[in-house]
């Protein structure tokens, strides 16, 4: 059975990554089991998928604990330990890194027994387009080296049917390119050796020991834990406020902003707490004097001095 | 009939439009929305001839469903989790009102502490409320399941709502190859649904589900229900027999893998029984004489095929993935109840709690559990109830507490010196 895990952040196309290559081995004859976990259903937040293929049956289910293949869409992620991205890497797995780093830096930096590959940037990505997601599907396509160039094609048109034309032409011109690239690379991910039931470890359960309700209950003491997460993370578009058109009414997007991150100056003006302010954008469409904008994130952070906020 | 990759809820949703529901009364919560999502888009499309009404609650929602039901046309709803909760009230209710429909539940965790992953403490809260409930370990099986329950829900010797459960995550959101039937056949298998006498019309106004004084009359139309459900047992035979007849796929009331020469034997529900086969047949592969025992009905409990299932078996693995509090696992004291007296009962039952919250059942711990219950009817004692729950998960779960500044003198005490808070 192959075994891959992908992951990334929510809005890279990881969920749409694992059903292009679930599609794929399914084409190919495959039985297949493709799934998303994520907690937050929000954009940004860590997410992982699994892709389990195989030529009998599949009954194991969830999480993959010994992965033939993990694939990282976001690199940021590797060295954040609640993404579980290096979990259960063993010898014969591969790691493949979205990253312009050499793949002997990743090496170097994790230390991995199994062979490291890395996948740069398209100009495309660079310049801000999503294909990330599509891009490791193809790569993981290749590397199991069972996947043919039009069963590629093929699960890329039927995953992607809901958008834009010109946006699967590009997903697909970003696949295909992939696939070429890793063609050295064909077949040299394989199906990992099956688990040995006996040979597993024991598993070290324990007897949960009761604790009073004061440890046991499930409340967090440490105070102001809205303050120090910083949820602005989260903001894809953000409202700036156009000085010279708002009326100083002080009382309309300071009352609507559901998560009160926006406060009045002693003149009135609005000054919005971008730690904060998750980008629900409530506040443009109340402004009475269509005084607030919304600038997409990345311009506003390139335009960040130039007066956005 | 063609094979296709679909989720569970998308499975559920093909049920539904093969069943041709004419109405769902609808109300969102993760990880059941995509399905009535789905269902909402075939609506507008054109391609599924429906009524989709977004009600403000899950308890309208149900009360919604349970009275369309009663107009005499075909309902099919969907919820989960917090919503089941929500509409428990109605839930009663409407199973006394005697108009069938169908409901999903795709099983999550119930709060608090909140969670998305899956677990059954959801729909064990209904357990005793009058709706049957068949609950399902893969995508196929939800779609086939739904086609069932219609036809169990209606017929006229049953007319009580239909739970089908499944798991969040692990099958609502994974794809599977599923075979979707041709549309013909399920109607040939379906038919119209004839509500007899349930057909409220404005037009001929009538009383349904009236009050009663006195104990006399309210325990025969309770033990009516009862006796209802119980009578759902051999229809449900029936209607999965002409199921198979119709679509080769056979679903016994109690999937059994394994048993008839093992000694020991897993007894589980839902998506997590495939891993527990996963396992059966690797600790088969090495010699060990384990199987597997799935009930699909709960209610009714299939009480007859359980007690052939174990019969004369060393021992009894029970494995709930639900907790009932300050008692232990639903499965295990409803089979123990069934079992008890019983000449040929295994004479070791012994209980494991685990996947709660989704938390993940590995095969060395079906290994272990094996060896466990095979060691305890050595010792001709049942062990005590078993937390699948390790020393690092609690290692994970204490540098939280220390974040999260539990009473560190409390973690300090309890704690292995190695996780220790204050000096993580």
């Amino acid at each position: 059975m192959y075994r891959i895990r992908l992951h990334g952040r929510g809005g890279q196309g990881i969920k749409t990554a694992s059903r292009i290559l679930g599609s794929a081995f399914f084409s190919e004859g495959f039985e297949v089991q493709d799934a998303p976990r994520y907690g937050a259903e929000r954009r940004g937040a860590p997410i992982f998928a699994t892709v389990r293929a195989a030529r009998e049956p599949i009954h194991e289910r969830g999480v993959i604990a010994r992965p033939d293949l993990v694939l990282v869409g976001d690199a940021t992620l590797v060295p954040v330990a609640a993404a579980g991205v290096l979990l259960g890497m063993a010898e014969h797995s591969v790691l493949l890194v979205a990253s312009d780093d050499p793949p002997e830096v990743w090496k170097q930096r994790l230390r991995l027994a199994g062979p490291v590959r890395t996948l740069p940037a398209s100009d495309a990505e660079r310049g801000g387009l999503a294909t990330v997601g599509t891009a490791c599907a193809a790569a993981a396509a290749r590397l199991v080296g069972v996947i043919r160039r039009g069963s590629l094609e093929s699960a890329v048109r039927a995953e992607l049917a809901d958008l834009e034309p010109v946006v699967v032409e590009r997903n697909l011109e970003r696949a295909l390119d992939v696939f070429e690239r890793f063609a050295a690379l064909e077949g040299s991910v394989r199906e990992g050796p099956e688990p040995q039931i006996l040979a597993l470890p024991d598993p070290e359960w324990i007897d949960l020991p009761h604790e009073p309700a004061r440890t046991s209950a499930p409340d967090i003491f440490g105070g102001l834990t809205s303050v120090e997460v910083r949820t602005g993370l989260w903001r894809t578009l953000r409202p700036v406020v156009d000085r010279e058109h708002c009326h100083r009414c002080h009382w309309v997007c300071t009352t609507f902003c559901p998560d009160g991150a926006i406060r009045a100056a002693p003149d009135g003006t609005p000054e919005i707490d971008y730690d904060h302010c998750k980008g629900c954008l409530v506040c443009v469409a109340v402004c009475p004097a269509h005084a607030i904008r919304a600038v997409p994130e990345q311009e506003a952070e390139r335009g960040a001095g130039e007066g956005a906020g | 009939m063609t094979r296709q990759l679909l989720t569970g809820n998308a499975a559920a949703a093909w049920a539904a439009r093969l069943a041709r529901v004419d109405y769902v009364p609808a109300f969102p919560i993760t990880p059941q929305t995509e399905i009535i999502e789905t269902l909402g888009r075939w609506i507008d499309a054109g391609e599924l001839a429906a009524r989709l009404v977004t009600l403000e609650s899950e308890h309208s929602m149900v009360t919604a469903a349970g009275a369309a039901a009663a107009t005499g046309v075909r309902v099919f709803s969907a919820t989960s989790s917090q919503g089941l909760l929500y509409a428990m009230e109605m839930l009663y209710a409407v199973a006394g009102w005697r108009a069938p429909f169908v409901l999903v539940n795709v099983s999550r965790g119930i709060a608090a502490p909140i969670t998305l992953e899956p677990d059954h403490d959801d729909v064990l809260a209904a357990r005793d409320s009058g709706f049957l409930q068949i609950h399902c370990s893969t995508c196929q099986e939800i779609l086939d399941s739904i086609l069932l329950a219609h036809r169990l829900a209606e017929d006229s010797r049953v007319r009580l709502p239909v739970i089908v459960n499944f798991d969040g995550f692990t099958l609502s959101f994974t794809r599977e190859p599923v075979e979707i039937p041709d549309g013909d056949a399920v109607d040939r298998f379906l038919g119209p649904y004839d509500p007899e006498n349930v057909r409220f019309l404005a037009s001929k106004p009538i009383s349904q589900a009236v009050a009663v004084m006195g104990g006399g009359p309210y325990s025969y139309f309770r033990y009516q229900m009862h006796l209802a459900a119980e009578a759902a047992l051999g229809v449900y035979d029936e209607v999965a027999a002409g199921f198979a007849a119709a679509f080769g796929r056979r679903w016994e009331a109690v999937e059994t893998w394994h048993c008839d020469d093992a000694e020991i034997v897993f007894v589980m529900i839902g998506s997590f029984a495939t891993k527990a086969r996963d396992a059966v047949e690797r600790l088969r592969a090495v010699g060990e004489r384990v199987g597997l025992v799935r009930p699909r009905l709960l209610r009714p409990l299939p009480v007859a095929a359980l007690r052939a299932a174990v019969a004369g078996k060393r021992g009894v693995a029970v494995i709930d993935q639900n907790l009932s509090l300050g008692r232990g696992g639903v499965l295990h004291a409803e089979l123990a109840s069934a079992l008890y007296g019983q000449p040929d009962a295994p004479p070791v039952l012994a209980s494991f709690v685990g996947g709660l919250g989704g938390r993940d059942i590995g095969l060395e711990e079906f290994r272990r559990m094996a060896a466990e219950t095979r060691a305890a009817a050595d010792a001709g004692r049942a062990p005590p109830p078993r937390l699948l729950y390790t020393s690092g998960e609690l290692r994970e779960l204490r540098k939280l507490q220390g974040i999260a500044h539990a009473e560190r003198a409390e973690l300090r005490r309890a704690a292995p010196a190695s996780s220790d808070p204050e000096a993580s």
